[in-house]
């Protein structure tokens, strides 16, 4: 079971997003995608997710292939999409917005279930529940949107950039939460990441995008060994 | 103070209709953000439905939900078909804000002609449930009739239905999702376009009940030029923008608000002013206050 | 010897010219979707027919009148209406189309329903046995067009036009850019408005009388139809629209001839075809024929040049 996408090439019109991209990731794992700004990663994501059609290539998932499926069909198989930007409903409750990713859901008890547990992890959003989500801090709503993502009982987690804009006290606690998590879960995590060091030192996995091309691909601790790597992204 | 008490029970009748009609255009401006003129067209169009099944069953409580049920099925065609093509469609230029305005008057137009085509020659009437004739209070006849009674009510329960809906169900989180943050509400896998359409569906059939209660409660006639349909058209809008366009409870404040107003002006100051009476409240209320009485957040911009 | 209905014809081309022109100003070149044009027009051609049974003036006095009357209720509507934009401006407008006209039935002086009669008279002797009435109708009305086209072309291209340009592609902009926008939206209301008073006038002399059913609410929609047809951004398009809108009702005739249709059928046809006109437009050729032919052009030319 595990995440495949081969030659995947993403236009944005007339532009290339993605360029002949194809990179594994095997059940279970986090993978830590990095690059600079407009080397394509979150336009990776919105494919993976739906969001955006392909030009050519695959992606296999599970075993079929999803290429071209929308968004919202995604769900159903499993796959969870945290939008770069703090993706939640300002004008919903804490608890609307948990509630609203699991509304695909058949099985009404788990999901109550699933409720409690995000809960459990994420104590802040506890305390929060009625309060409009807008009233919410930047790290708590990172928090609520990868809460709602979990409500959805996802099997692959798909998350842009949530250390964006959090203090670095926050962005720890939101690395380790998503470490913990993935674990306990056994979820496949693909972590898109301008804070480079720090997605990789909770990723077993790392690919390096430049430009729409996958530069470099291997273990996460590999890559941070890497003197390019490290040159390019990780600032020392 | 009877002639008071008239007055305030007529405005609120009235003023319970207008806020059916500001209800359906807040429901499609919140699952699509698109201010649809036409509104009040479908609205008639769902009352000639009714009209017909009255001439097959006598029975206004049979028009009624087929009033309903058709209205509910052409507002969802008309978002399919025209709606989507809009979007499609959308240009840039100078036109490109105003381009869905403009198109929502000609369907107006469309179904005005067409309604009038149909049905024209006739004499279409419809006649309520109940009586008319006023209530008896200690020797003195109010115009508040069981058949104005019966509308508050409706709206009341139809307000509190609505609510309930939105607040309390799947469904309604799913409007309200769909309306808020599109893509947000596809990642969690809500099939945001048929949501999109159920909300015009569920406008069309509050549009419907509008137009139904707006002909009986008149002299029972149906036309595309009378005044009634000309109110309905303009007060639906008026009553949405007065409560804010963004809540349901704006929508019926706003139709209340309204229907009041021009009973209190048409009764004290001069029935002249019956036409132009809408305008000068709605130029009132963006004056004083721009967002309504509910207030929305963004500003006055299309 | 020209056939007398197309004289006429040729009036209420006129007319429409001048008052389409009212329409692209108002929203092509500042952006506002106003519906209240019909209703300004009302006011236009209710002035000069008081004028001219009240006070006596000769004709071009009466137009003047005509376009002051009007003027001053676009600055007023305009400046109601400064905050206002997008659908709002629609909505308001569009209650003032419905309820204005319907005034004119309250006062005995504006002649309640059946209205005033504008007669201006018959043409000088001078002229000729063969010139007859419509004619005169037609001569007047041309000649007032093409002055007021003239000047409009003049006011577009001066600063104000630039003005109401910059406000209309992004209003923020232009504020900070130190341009006063709401100024400039209360002289654009007001100017339309003028416009819209003369074709006023011009359409009661070439009827005769002035009356609230003169000014439906479909006659705003009409005029909204022949401006978006003939482009919204430009003038050059003016003679599309106002040639569509007047051929519209004779093309309707002869379909419903051809097929034979029913009262109700026929009355409303004309109707039906301004306003699927009117989406059909707005979607698929939203800038007008002439725009659309000179971005077209323009693609040629760059592609060529590559």
């Amino acid at each position: 079971m595990t995440l495949n996408v081969s030659n995947l090439t993403v236009h944005h019109g007339a532009i290339c997003a993605i360029n002949h991209v194809s990179l594994e990731v095997p059940t279970g794992k986090l993978a830590a995608i990095i690059g600079s700004n407009g080397a394509g990663k979150t336009t990776l994501l919105r494919t993976l997710s739906g969001l955006n059609k392909p030009t050519t290539g695959e992606i296999r998932w599970m075993g079929e292939s999803i290429t071209g499926v929308k968004a919202e069909n995604l769900v159903r198989k499993g796959i969870s999409h945290v939008s770069e930007g703090k993706s939640v409903v300002p004008e919903l409750s804490v608890r609307e917005n948990l509630l609203l990713g699991a509304i695909w859901r058949r099985d009404k008890k788990e999901a109550k279930q699933s409720l409690e547990e995000v809960i459990s992890i994420f104590p802040r959003l506890g305390e929060r529940i009625e309060q409009r989500s807008d009233t919410l801090s930047g790290g708590e709503r990172q928090m609520l949107a990868i809460g709602r993502a979990i409500m959805a009982k996802p099997k692959l987690l798909l998350l842009d950039e949530p250390s964006l804009g959090l203090a670095p006290l926050v962005v720890e606690q939101i690395f380790q939460s998503i470490r913990d998590l993935a674990k306990t879960m056994n979820l496949t995590v693909l972590l898109v990441e301008q804070n480079a060091m720090g997605a990789l030192k909770i990723a077993d996995l790392g690919i390096v995008l430049n430009l729409g091309k996958v530069v470099a691909a291997n273990q996460a601790q590999a890559l941070i060994d890497d003197p390019a790597v490290r040159a390019a992204y990780l600032g020392y | 103070m009877i002639q008071l008490l008239n007055t305030l029970l007529i405005g609120i009748t009235s003023g319970g209709i207008y806020a059916l009609m500001a209800i359906s255009m807040v429901l499609v401006w919140r699952s699509t953000r698109v201010i649809n003129f036409a509104q009040a067209g479908m609205a008639l169009l769902s009352t000639y439905f009714g009209y017909e099944a009255m001439v097959n069953f006598d029975s206004f409580w049979i028009a009624l939900p087929v009033a309903m049920a058709g209205g509910a099925l052409f507002a969802a065609i008309i978002e399919v078909v025209f709606m989507r093509l809009l979007v499609k469609h959308s240009s840039s230029g100078p036109i490109a804000s105003v381009a869905p305005i403009i198109a929502t008057l000609g369907l107006l137009g469309i179904i005005r002609a067409v309604v009038s085509m149909i049905w024209g020659g006739q004499d279409v009437r419809i006649t309520g449930p109940l009586s008319n004739d006023g209530f008896s209070v200690g020797g003195e006849t109010l115009v508040f009739s069981p058949l104005k009674l019966l509308i508050l009510v409706s709206v009341i329960v139809l307000m509190l239905m609505l609510s309930i809906l939105f607040q309390k169900t799947n469904i309604g989180l799913a409007l309200r999702a769909s309306a808020y943050a599109p893509e947000i509400a596809r990642l969690s896998g809500v099939k945001v376009d048929l949501v999109r359409t159920m909300g015009w569906a569920l406008a069309g059939a509050a549009g419907a009940v509008a137009g139904m209660f707006q002909t009986v409660n008149g002299n029972g006639t149906l036309s595309p030029d009378s005044i009634e349909f000309s109110l309905l058209l303009v007060s639906g809008f008026i009553a949405a923008v007065i409560g804010g366009l963004e809540s349901l409870v704006g929508a019926v404040i706003g139709g209340l608000l309204l229907g009041i107003l021009i009973s209190f002006v048409l009764m004290y100051v001069s029935s002249a002013l019956f036409f132009i009476a809408p305008f000068i409240i709605l130029l009132a209320v963006l004056f004083i206050r721009p967002q309504g009485i509910i207030g929305a957040k963004a500003g006055r911009r299309a | 010897m020209v056939d007398e209905l197309r004289v006429y014809q040729g009036a209420s081309i006129a007319v429409y010219v001048v008052a389409i022109s009212s329409i692209i100003l108002l929203t092509g070149y500042s952006g506002q979707v106003s519906l209240g044009n019909g209703a300004l027009m009302a006011v236009g051609a209710y002035a000069a027919a008081v004028a001219h049974i009240s006070w006596h003036l000769p004709i071009v006095a009466c137009f003047f009148v005509a376009v002051i009357a009007a003027a001053l209720g676009g600055a007023l509507l305009g400046a109601a209406a400064a905050r206002l934009s997008g659908p709002y401006l629609a909505g308001t407008t569009l209650a003032l189309a419905i309820g204005l006209p319907s005034l004119a039935n309250q006062f005995s002086i504006l002649g309640g329903e059946q209205g005033l009669l504008f007669d201006v008279g018959f043409p000088p002797l001078s002229l000729g046995e063969d010139f007859t009435q419509y004619k005169w109708f037609f001569w007047i009305a041309a000649l007032a067009t093409l002055i007021m086209m003239w000047l409009l072309q003049n006011i577009l291209r001066s600063r104000y036009g630039r003005t109401w340009r910059a406000g209309r592609g992004n209003e923020v902009a232009a504020q900070l850019s130190g341009i006063n926008t709401g100024r400039s939206k209360i002289l654009a209301f007001t100017l339309s408005a003028g416009l819209a008073g003369l074709a006023g006038a011009m359409l009661s002399m070439t009827i005769g009388t002035v009356s609230p059913s003169a000014f439906p609410l479909a006659l705003s929609f009409s005029l909204l139809t022949g401006a978006v047809l003939s482009g919204v951004t430009t003038l050059s398009g003016v003679m599309i629209g106002a040639v569509t809108l007047v051929a519209i009702p004779e093309v309707a005739d002869v379909v419903a001839h051809k097929l034979g249709t029913s009262e109700s059928v026929t009355t409303n046809l004309p109707g039906l075809m301004v306003s699927a006109l009117l989406i059909v437009t707005v979607l698929f050729v939203p800038n007008g024929p002439v725009e659309q032919h000179r971005a077209r052009t323009a693609k040629k030319m760059a592609a060529k040049n590559k």
